[in-house]
C-alpha cells in the first residue's frame, strides 16, 4: 500500500519530467481567450507540443514502435500523462483519434491507405472526430439510422463496390475542425439492431459531408451536427467487417469513459483559494462552518477520483484488469455541484461571468454552464449507472422491446 | 505505485473472512442483540484473541505480533463485514493506540502484552453529555492520583478492565489511565442504538488512576489517537457497507414484483449504483488512510478525516438503502438488515460525528494549501 514509484518508474518519471520542463511550450503570451479550447492559438500550441512529443517518442508511449509508438507500458503512458498535467499541459484535441478511433483501425485494417493515417495523427497533424450519436440515437447508441448501402459488387461485374452513406449525426465534438472521422452506419436493417451496423473511417472533406456547429448553453460551439448526403467511400475504409459496428462502438466508448472520467480541471485548491478571499458573515467564506462541511464532502469525492486512478495503475502494473466504474458519474456530478457552490458563496457577485471581472477569469461560471454536458457526454449518468448495476453488480438488464426484432420493425418516434 | 493490498495481505484477509464466516455468523451478533447483558460474545472474543489479531499492530517488544497496520486494516474490514459483537475497536484501535502513542514505557510493558492476546480489554472514557467533546464539557477531575466524575457512554465499558479517561488535571484536560475493576469505580450498562456493542455509564469516586505517559494536552493527544482509530474504523465501515450492497444486490435478484426481478428496475439499479459509487469513494480514501497509517505520514490527519467522512457517508447510505431494497421484511427484527443500520450509526459516532471530522478536514486543507503556497514562494 504505497504511492511510490518502483525504481524503474521513478527513473522514468525523472526523465520525462526533465524532458517536459525543457520542451514545454511557452503559453505565457496567450490571452485568457486564447487559452480556451479550440481557439486557433491554443490549437497551434497543442499541435506544436504533440509534434515535439512525437519526435521524442512520447506521443503514443504504449503503442508498438511499428505504429509510431515507443513500445512502452501503460504505466509509463500514465506517468507521462501525470507529468503533463503537473506541468499544466492538458490538450484534448488528439485523444479522440489516438485513444479511441485509431486503435480500432489499427486492429482491423491492414491496407496501406488506412495505415498511412496513423503517423500524421500521432504528430498532431490531423484531428479526428467520432460520428456515432444521432438525433434519435443518443443513450441508445445501437439505434443508428444513418444508412450505408453498397453500390453493387465489382466481383460480379456490377457497380463500384463503394459504400454510399446517408443520414445525420450529432454531438460530434470537434467535428468542425476535424480532418477525419469514424462513422457508424446501418448496413442491414433486416437484422436485429446490434447486428446490422458497420463502421467506416472517412475524410471530413469528402463530398456530401456538411458540418454545422451547435451553440451550446455555455456559448461554446465545439459540438456539431454532421449531415451526410450521398457520401461515397471505398469499401477499404470499412473498419473491421460488415456487421462489426457494435463491437467498434463498445471498444471506443469504453476508452472514452476512461478519458472523460480521469477528472481534470478546477479542483479543491482553486475553491479554497477563492473561499479565503471572499468575505462572509464573519471573516471569510473559508471560515463558515456550512461551507467547511460542504468542502469536506467535495474533497473526499474528488480525492477518490484521483486515488481510483492509482488503483487502476496498480491493477495494470500487476497485469490485472482495472475494475473502474463510477469515476465518470462521480466527477461530472461533483463538478456541477462545486461550481454551483462557488457561485453561491460569491453571492450576488457570483452572477458575473465576464472573464475581465469575475474571479478566476470566470472559470467557475463557465464550468457551471458546461456542467450539464459533463453529465450527458460519454455516457449519461443514467447509462453509467445501468453499466455499474449490470456489469459490476450483476443485476439483470432492462426488459427490452427491441430485442431480436429486425431493426426496421422497431418502434421509433418522429 | 502499489495502491492495493499485497498478495500476502489479500491471503490474510481471505483467511480472516473464512474464519469469521465460521465463528461469527450473524446468529452470533443476534445472540448479543437478544441478550445484551454482557455487550459482547465472550466465546467469539476468545477465538479472535487466539488468532493474535488484537496484537496485529503491537510491536513484538510489547508482546504483540507486529503483522503491520495494513494487515490490521484488512482484519478490520472483515470484522466490520461480520458486524462482530466484540470490543476489538475499543481495545485495539483506541486503547492500544493510546498507549503506543502516549503511554510510558512501564504502562506499555505491563498492559500491551495482555491487550495483544485479548485477555485484557481496554477502552476510552471521554463523553459526559450531549454535544461535541470540548474541554469545558469535561467535569471529571483528576487530582492527587484520584479520579472523580461520570463518563457516559463508555463503549465496551462493562467488558473493559482498563480505560483511558479524559479528565481535568492540574493544567487543563489530560488523559489518565484507570483500572475499571479497582476500587471507587461503579458501572452499569446503558442501552444504545447498537446493542451488539455494549456500553456503560461509569462513575469514578476517587478511583486511583495515573497520568497516561507524561501527561500533556489531553485533547491534542486524543486527536492523534483518534486519527489512527478513524482509519481502522473506516475499514470496519467499508466492510459493512460492502456487505450491505451485496445483501441488497442478492435480494434484488431473488425478489420478484410485477412479474420480474426487482433488480431489473432502474429505480433499484440506480440506487444500488449510487451505493456502489459511495463505497468506492470510501474505499479509495480508506486505502489512502492505510498508507498514511503504515508510513506514519505527515498528512495522516487529512487522510484520517477523509477516510472517516467518506466511510461514515458510505455505510449510512448502504445500510439504509439495504433496508429500503428489502422492503417490509428488511424492517423486521428477524431480518439481518438492522445489524448494519445500527452498526453504521454506532461507528459513525463512536469517535465523534462527521461534523467534527469535516471541520478537521477543512482545517487540514486550509493548512495544506498555505504550506504549498509558502513552498512556492520560497522556490
Amino acid at each position: 500500500m504505497n504511492f511510490e514509484d518502483n525504481p524503474e518508474q521513478a527513473e522514468y518519471r525523472t526523465r520525462v519530467r526533465a524532458w517536459i520542463e525543457n520542451n514545454a511550450p511557452d503559453m505565457s503570451g496567450l490571452s485568457p481567450d486564447e487559452r480556451r479550447a479550440w481557439h486557433p492559438a491554443h490549437r497551434a500550441v497543442a499541435r506544436e507540443w504533440q509534434a515535439a512529443k512525437a519526435d521524442a517518442g512520447y506521443a503514443c508511449i504504449s503503442w508498438p514502435e511499428d505504429w509510431g509508438g515507443a513500445g512502452g507500458s501503460a504505466i509509463e503512458a500514465t506517468i507521462f500523462l501525470q507529468e503533463e498535467q503537473r506541468a499544466g499541459l492538458q490538450f484534448m484535441y488528439f485523444s479522440t483519434g489516438l485513444q479511441m478511433l485509431l486503435p480500432a483501425i489499427m486492429e482491423h485494417n491492414r491496407d496501406d491507405l488506412s495505415r498511412s493515417l496513423v503517423p500524421a495523427a500521432v504528430r498532431g497533424d490531423t484531428i479526428w472526430c467520432q460520428l456515432f450519436s444521432e438525433p434519435s440515437s443518443g443513450s441508445d447508441s445501437a439505434g443508428v439510422r444513418c444508412v450505408a448501402t453498397r453500390d453493387g459488387d465489382p466481383g460480379s461485374g456490377s457497380g463500384t463496390g463503394d459504400w454510399v452513406i446517408n443520414g445525420q449525426k450529432v454531438w460530434n465534438s470537434g467535428a468542425f475542425h476535424a480532418d477525419y472521422g469514424m462513422v457508424i452506419t446501418r448496413t442491414d436493417p433486416d437484422l436485429p439492431k446490434h447486428k446490422g451496423m458497420s463502421a467506416f473511417w472517412l475524410d471530413m472533406k469528402t463530398p456530401g459531408v456538411e458540418v454545422r456547429p451547435i451553440r451550446m448553453m455555455s456559448g461554446d460551439n465545439e459540438l456539431n451536427e454532421v449531415f451526410l448526403t450521398d457520401v461515397r467511400i471505398p469499401a477499404s475504409q470499412m473498419v473491421g467487417s460488415e456487421g462489426d459496428g457494435w463491437k467498434v462502438i463498445l471498444t471506443t466508448l469504453s476508452n472514452e469513459r476512461a478519458v472523460v472520467g480521469s477528472g481534470t480541471g478546477l479542483n479543491w485548491r482553486d475553491v479554497v483559494a477563492l473561499a479565503r478571499e471572499v468575505p462572509d458573515f464573519d471573516g471569510s467564506v473559508m471560515e463558515d462552518p456550512a461551507f467547511r462541511e460542504w468542502l469536506a464532502d467535495y474533497y473526499v469525492g474528488s480525492e477518490a477520483i484521483r486515488l481510483l486512478s492509482y488503483r487502476t495503475l496498480t491493477a495494470l502494473s500487476r497485469g490485472e484488469a482495472p475494475d473502474g466504474g463510477g469515476a465518470k458519474v462521480l466527477w461530472a456530478n461533483q463538478t456541477q455541484e462545486m461550481t454551483s457552490q462557488v457561485l453561491d458563496f460569491l453571492d450576488r457577485y457570483g452572477l458575473i461571468e465576464d472573464p475581465a471581472i469575475a474571479p478566476a477569469n470566470g472559470a467557475f461560471q463557465h464550468r457551471f454552464l458546461w456542467a450539464p454536458g459533463l453529465r450527458l457526454g460519454g455516457g449519461s449518468d443514467e447509462i453509467m449507472k445501468n453499466i455499474i448495476a449490470e456489469r459490476i453488480l450483476g443485476l439483470p438488464g432492462d426488459i427490452r422491446v427491441d430485442k431480436g426484432v429486425p431493426f426496421r420493425e422497431i418502434p421509433h418516434g418522429r | 505505485m502499489d495502491f492495493d493490498y499485497s498478495d500476502d495481505q489479500r491471503a490474510l484477509k481471505d483467511e480472516a473472512r473464512r474464519f469469521l464466516a465460521d465463528v461469527s455468523p450473524l446468529s452470533v451478533a443476534r445472540g448479543v442483540l437478544d441478550d445484551p447483558a454482557g455487550g459482547l460474545d465472550q466465546a467469539l472474543w476468545s477465538r479472535i484473541g487466539e488468532q493474535g489479531w488484537c496484537g496485529a499492530a503491537i510491536p513484538e517488544a510489547y508482546g504483540g505480533f507486529e503483522f503491520g497496520y495494513v494487515e490490521l486494516c484488512a482484519l478490520a474490514e472483515e470484522l466490520g463485514r461480520a458486524v462482530a459483537p466484540v470490543p476489538f475497536a475499543s481495545s485495539v484501535y483506541l486503547f492500544a493506540e493510546a498507549l503506543l502513542l502516549a503511554g510510558s514505557e512501564e504502562q506499555k510493558s505491563s498492559l500491551l502484552p495482555e491487550i495483544a492476546t485479548g485477555s485484557l480489554i481496554g477502552t476510552v472514557a471521554l463523553s459526559e453529555g450531549p454535544g461535541v467533546l470540548a474541554s469545558e464539557r469535561v467535569a471529571t477531575s483528576f487530582a492527587g492520583g484520584k479520579l472523580t466524575g461520570t463518563k457516559l457512554p463508555v463503549i465496551d465499558g462493562m467488558a473493559a478492565g482498563r480505560a483511558v479517561v479524559l479528565a481535568q488535571g492540574g493544567d487543563g484536560v489530560q488523559l489518565v489511565l484507570a483500572d475499571l475493576s479497582g476500587e471507587g469505580v461503579t458501572r452499569e450498562p446503558v442501552s444504545t442504538v447498537d446493542p451488539t456493542r455494549g456500553a456503560a455509564q461509569i462513575t469514578f469516586s476517587g478511583a486511583p488512576a495515573e497520568p497516561l505517559g507524561e501527561g500533556g494536552d489531553g485533547l491534542a493527544q486524543l486527536s492523534r489517537i483518534q486519527d489512527r482509530a478513524a482509519i481502522l474504523i473506516a475499514f470496519e465501515q467499508l466492510g459493512g457497507a460492502d456487505r450491505c450492497l451485496e445483501m441488497a444486490r442478492d435480494y434484488a435478484l431473488e425478489r420478484y414484483a410485477f412479474g420480474r426481478q426487482i433488480g431489473s428496475y432502474q429505480a433499484i439499479k440506480h440506487k444500488l449504483a449510487d451505493v456502489f459509487v459511495r463505497n468506492e469513494v470510501a474505499r479509495a480514501n480508506a486505502y489512502c488512510g492505510a498508507w498514511a497509517l503504515s508510513s506514519d505520514d505527515a498528512e495522516l490527519p487529512l487522510a484520517a478525516a477523509a477516510a472517516r467522512v467518506s466511510a461514515c457517508t458510505a455505510y449510512w447510505q448502504a445500510s439504509k438503502e439495504n433496508i429500503q431494497t428489502h422492503g417490509g421484511i428488511g424492517f423486521t427484527w428477524e431480518a439481518d438488515c438492522h445489524f448494519f443500520y445500527r452498526r453504521a450509526r454506532h461507528l459513525g459516532l463512536v469517535i465523534g460525528s462527521q461534523r467534527e471530522w469535516k471541520r478537521q478536514l477543512a482545517g487540514c486543507l486550509d493548512a495544506k494549501l498555505a504550506g504549498e503556497e509558502a513552498e512556492r514562494l520560497r522556490a
